[in-house]
């Protein structure tokens, strides 16, 4: 039993880890090799997977886009338009301002998020499997040290990534539209305020702690939602491939479930991205 | 778990799809998504202004039609009044024509009348000069007797 028990977690544990990709000493160095060598980590599966998938998303919709016409359009330029009017029209809905980056910012992040998060439906073991026999025939490696992690946005780099673009973004905004002082004065002026000029210096670090702490919050919810419930989502699929035949009826429920889990949170990362870049470029303060 | 180096890697990687996105993608699909609404719409409003159009087309065919009947009733009801104005003229005409034809024949017959009795009242006086003639069995002066004779025929 304790053997088994191992093996299980073991077997989790080889799920849940990246591939990594570091330059030691002597040359590049990959996996367990990599233990130690800190930031200088990348993790090449996630890297792939995301930049393919990205790479995908454009060709798609490039080709779309170079095909379109504005007369009758095809069933695949109508799929096209369907997602680019969702995502304009969400656009149109929050963001008030003029701003040519807005829209295609969102279009990128929902079409990509969406795929990466797509690839949670692909069954648990299939890939890295595929990649383990791939490490062993092709390189002689030990399969149990070949990792492959397949969903990028279960990697905290990843939705990281583009939570730190975005938050980026809604500084870039905040100081291109409302002056380096406008966004000073929002973060240090708000929301306690005194007509009395000795309080309102006393106030200021008040201020400025807590409008920071919202400021930073938002890209760590942004980026930490998404990484928690695929991260979860990705953990149960592991668990129920675990469990033997009657994974198979467990596994169809959850992946059903995961559909609307996989769409709602590009939705919902596009549009908070949407509302904060919103927030960052209106003058309400 | 830990942030490593991949989150520059992602970072630039989300950079560029971005930019790419925004140069290449964007703008061409919007701009025909748009280009076609503005079509759409256009369309919509030429059809709403054809159907309009044809709206009044009809109303105004209809108010002609029914003009025309009128003016068209206007003429056969002048034209039947014209008839018999023309059939009564016609009428009168011919009965005055009658009138005048039988008073012709009348007076024609008159005067032939007038005429015959006057030759049979020649004849007569001459059949009663013949036969005074032969009464008296002796010449009669004509001339002498003429008056007796023009008497005579006078009376007959």
């Amino acid at each position: 039993m304790a053997a088994e028990e191992v093996t299980l977690s073991s077997h989790i544990q080889h799920h849940l880890t990246n591939a990594k990709m570091c330059s030691t000493d002597a040359g590049l160095a990959f996996n367990k090799a990599c233990a130690d060598s800190g930031f200088w980590t990348w993790h090449i599966d996630t890297l792939a997977w995301s930049i393919g998938l990205g790479l995908i998303f454009l060709w798609i919709f490039r080709s779309a886009a170079k095909k379109s016409t504005t007369g009758v359009p095809g069933k695949f330029q109508c799929f096209i338009e369907m997602v680019v009017e969702l995502v304009g029209d969400n656009v149109r809905d929050t963001y008030h301002g003029n701003s040519k980056l807005i829209a295609p910012l969102a279009l990128t992040i929902f079409v990509w998020v969406f795929l990466m998060n797509l690839m949670d439906l692909v069954p648990v073991d299939f890939l890295p499997a595929f990649a383990g026999f791939v490490g062993e025939q092709a390189f002689g490696m030990d399969p149990h040290d070949v990792y492959m992690k397949i969903v990028p946005t279960t990697d905290v780099n990843m939705t990281a990534a583009l939570a730190l673009g975005v938050f980026i973004l809604m500084i870039g905004y905040s100081i291109r539209i409302k002056g380096l002082g406008g966004f000073i004065g929002e973060l240090t002026l708000h929301p306690f305020s005194s007509k009395n000029k000795l309080v309102m210096v006393i106030l200021i670090p008040c201020n400025l702690l807590l409008e920071t702490i919202a400021l930073v919050a938002k890209p760590f919810s942004l980026a930490l939602r998404l990484f928690g419930n695929l991260y979860a989502g990705e953990m149960i699929f592991i668990l129920i491939g675990a469990i033997g035949l009657m994974q198979l009826p467990l596994h169809f429920v959850w992946a059903v479930f995961h559909i609307m889990v996989i769409v709602l949170q590009a939705f919902v990362f596009m549009m908070l991205t949407i509302v904060y870049l919103s927030m960052a470029s209106t003058k309400s303060h | 778990m830990n942030l490593n180096a991949t989150l520059i890697g992602e970072l630039i990687a989300f950079v560029v799809f971005v930019w790419f996105c925004m140069k290449f993608v964007w703008p061409p699909l919007n701009g025909a998504i748009e280009a076609r609404q503005k079509k759409i719409e256009d369309g919509l409003a030429a059809s709403d202004k054809a159907e309009k159009d044809l709206e009044l087309a009809r109303e105004k065919a209809a108010e002609e039609l029914k003009e025309a009947k009128t003016q068209a009733s206007e003429i056969i009801e002048q034209a039947k009044k014209r008839a018999t104005l023309i059939v009564d003229e016609e009428t009168t005409r011919g009965q005055q024509e009658r009138e005048k034809i039988i008073a012709q024949g009348h007076s024609e017959i008159e005067s032939e009348r007038n005429r015959v009795k006057e030759e049979l009242r020649q004849q007569v006086a001459t059949l009663a000069v013949v036969g005074a003639e032969k009464i008296l069995e002796r010449e009669i002066d004509q001339a002498a007797h003429s008056d007796i004779v023009e008497k005579l025929v006078a009376e007959l």
